[in-house]
């Protein structure tokens, strides 16, 4: 992590021998002449978590499920691990808003159903005995005959973190995975997600409107401006140190300063950018870098 | 609806009715004055036998009726010739062309339904066709599967095949087209290819639909049958119907209703149990 407070700039584009894990490459959604987005980049390192900030509108489920292959961009490339991304990948596994499992299979179903499809070899055997252990990993080993109707919001969640996480993907997409829940849940949730991305140093991006999840989990943090023509605004570093919890993450020094950051951001700053009028400074590839906290 | 009833009530009920019913049919047909019949002998003619035996109205009371089923029962699967078999024969003959009939209509049915539900281009190209053919009768198909098939019994069959066709292709292509698309985002993401999504996801996401589909064409095969073995003739409990009027024995006819009522109840519960397997909560 970086020591410099304030606002510096970034270095110039990095060539290609140098590309991040993953590297967004001035990615667009368009309907017609309006962009949704356009020009956005941005590079998900090695183990590194990224957390993509914005409101309602301004395309980011529509960002992340580029990432994942879902939908071609309209413009620009995603290219991962030096290969362009045209389709979705066993290595880039998704955690979706709203759980997607598949009702008809039981929780350990579920799960046995996508470790069987990233290994096609295994025995129905093995594959049900590494999904009672994913389960396991997530607290629900009680849980794992139980149909996903039998299930609570928290309970389906987890599942669908455990089917996620049970693929060992090369990166981990999630798609505001704990909007749906209650605070409780969520924030034990939040936990369980941030015990897992260490235990496996999981390269991680996540979609959030939430700020606080974003602060315990992200080590940077993408701020999108408002749609249309929305715009990565400004890219936040997280300097507080790890372990973080929900515990003790509000009593970090330079957790305020952090948050006003974001809040300001998301309040005022994120309407105001205008990309024919940028501040000073800001380029589409080299939005400016700042560390609030530090 | 309001509170739920105990079971045991509407059982009750259900009997209490039956006997009403029963009691009413046995009042209805029983001769009037007094036991002295007075046989019209122009009636007498008609009915032969039976008239000369003293019943007054060929209509026979509840009673007649069971004891016929008792004896049509007691042997069901005898054969004295073609046009003498047992009750259970003619059920299993009908009974087999509707499986043959709606066997060869879910072979088709259902995967045509897959491809229609995947492709909104063949939705699109088939549906007129399929809305112009599926209002058809299936008897109007009759005399052309009679001229071009040349074999009543295979006519039958077809017919049965056609009418059964249209609910299960309608339901798979609407049960395929509305799976929901996060699970097809699930199984993308998981690389699991075309043959795997489509029986590891799809067909299980739309089989409540699809067993649906296959209950509305069963129940109308089961209908048709007995209209178009009438027509056909030969055997199957349409054919014996026809052949009980003919005979006008109306006991017959009345247990030959009764039968084709039960047979349905059944052929629909087996379905039922079906759908309530492969059924899923959201």
């Amino acid at each position: 992590m970086g020591t410099a407070p304030g606002l510096r700039l970034a270095e110039p584009a990095s060539p290609p021998a140098a590309r991040p894990y993953a590297s967004v490459e001035g990615i667009a959604r368009r309907y017609g002449a309006v962009a949704v987005f356009e020009d956005v980049w941005f590079g998900i390192g090695r183990g590194e978590f990224v957390c993509l900030v914005g409101h309602s509108g301004c395309g980011k489920t529509t960002i992340l499920n580029i990432l994942a292959g879902l939908e071609p961009p309209d413009g620009g490339v995603l290219v991962v691990d030096g290969k362009e991304v045209t389709g979705p990948s066993l290595d880039r596994a998704v955690i979706f808003q709203g759980h997607a499992l598949m009702p008809w299979l039981t929780a350990a179903g579920n799960v046995a159903f996508a470790l069987s499809c990233r290994n096609p070899k295994w025995s129905r055997a093995r594959c049900e005995e590494a999904a009672g252990l994913a389960l396991a990993r997530v607290n629900l080993a009680h849980a794992a005959d139980r149909k996903p109707a039998q299930l609570s919001g928290g309970m389906k969640q987890r599942v669908g973190i455990a089917r996620a996480f049970a693929l060992a993907p090369k990166m981990m997409l999630m798609d505001e995975p704990f909007s749906a829940l209650d605070a409780l849940t969520r924030g034990a949730l939040q936990d369980e997600v941030a015990r897992l991305v260490a235990e496996a140093s999981q390269t991680a991006f996540m979609i959030t409107h939430d700020v606080d999840e974003a602060i315990l989990l992200a080590d940077r943090i993408l701020l999108m401006s408002n749609g249309p023509g929305a715009r990565i605004a400004e890219v936040v570093v997280n300097t507080l140190p790890r372990p973080r919890t929900r515990a003790n993450l509000h009593h970090m020094p330079g957790y305020h300063p952090l948050r006003d950051h974001i809040l300001d951001f998301l309040l005022t700053r994120s309407s105001r950018f205008d990309a024919k009028a940028p501040p000073a400074g800001w380029t589409p590839r080299t939005p400016p870098i700042t560390q609030p906290a530090a | 609806m309001g509170r739920p009833v105990p079971g045991w009530k509407s059982a009750l009920l259900s009997l209490v009715l039956l006997a009403l019913f029963l009691g009413a049919w046995e009042l209805a047909v029983r001769p009037a004055g007094g036991g002295t019949a007075v046989v019209d002998p122009e009636y007498a003619a008609l009915l032969g036998q039976a008239a000369q035996q003293g019943n007054a109205t060929p209509m026979p009371g509840p009673g007649e009726v069971a004891r016929r089923l008792w004896e049509l029962l007691r042997d069901p699967f005898y054969v004295r010739g073609s046009n003498d078999q047992g009750i259970g024969i003619q059920l299993a003959h009908s009974i087999g062309r509707v499986a043959m009939g709606f066997g060869l209509a879910c072979l088709v049915a259902i995967p045509l339904g897959f491809l229609i539900g995947m492709s909104p281009l063949l939705y699109g190209a088939l549906n007129p066709f399929i809305q112009v053919l599926r209002p058809v009768s299936p008897l109007a198909w009759m005399p052309l599967a009679l001229y071009s098939i040349k074999d009543s019994s295979i006519s039958a069959i077809f017919v049965i095949f056609i009418c059964s066709i249209w609910p299960m292709l309608l339901n798979t292509a609407f049960g395929v087209a509305g799976v929901r698309k996060e699970w097809l985002n699930v199984a993308r993401t998981l690389e699991a290819g075309g043959w795997r999504t489509a029986i590891r996801v799809i067909l299980p996401a739309a089989a409540p639909t699809i067993l649906t589909g296959m209950r509305i064409s069963l129940g109308i095969a089961w209908l048709v049958i007995v209209a178009a073995e009438m027509l056909v003739g030969g055997t199957g409990i349409g054919y014996w119907l026809w052949n009980q009027w003919n005979n006008l024995s109306i006991a017959d006819i009345i247990i030959a209703i009764l039968l084709i009522g039960v047979v349905g109840l059944v052929l629909d519960r087996l379905l039922g149990i079906a759908a309530r397997a492969v059924s899923y909560a959201e």
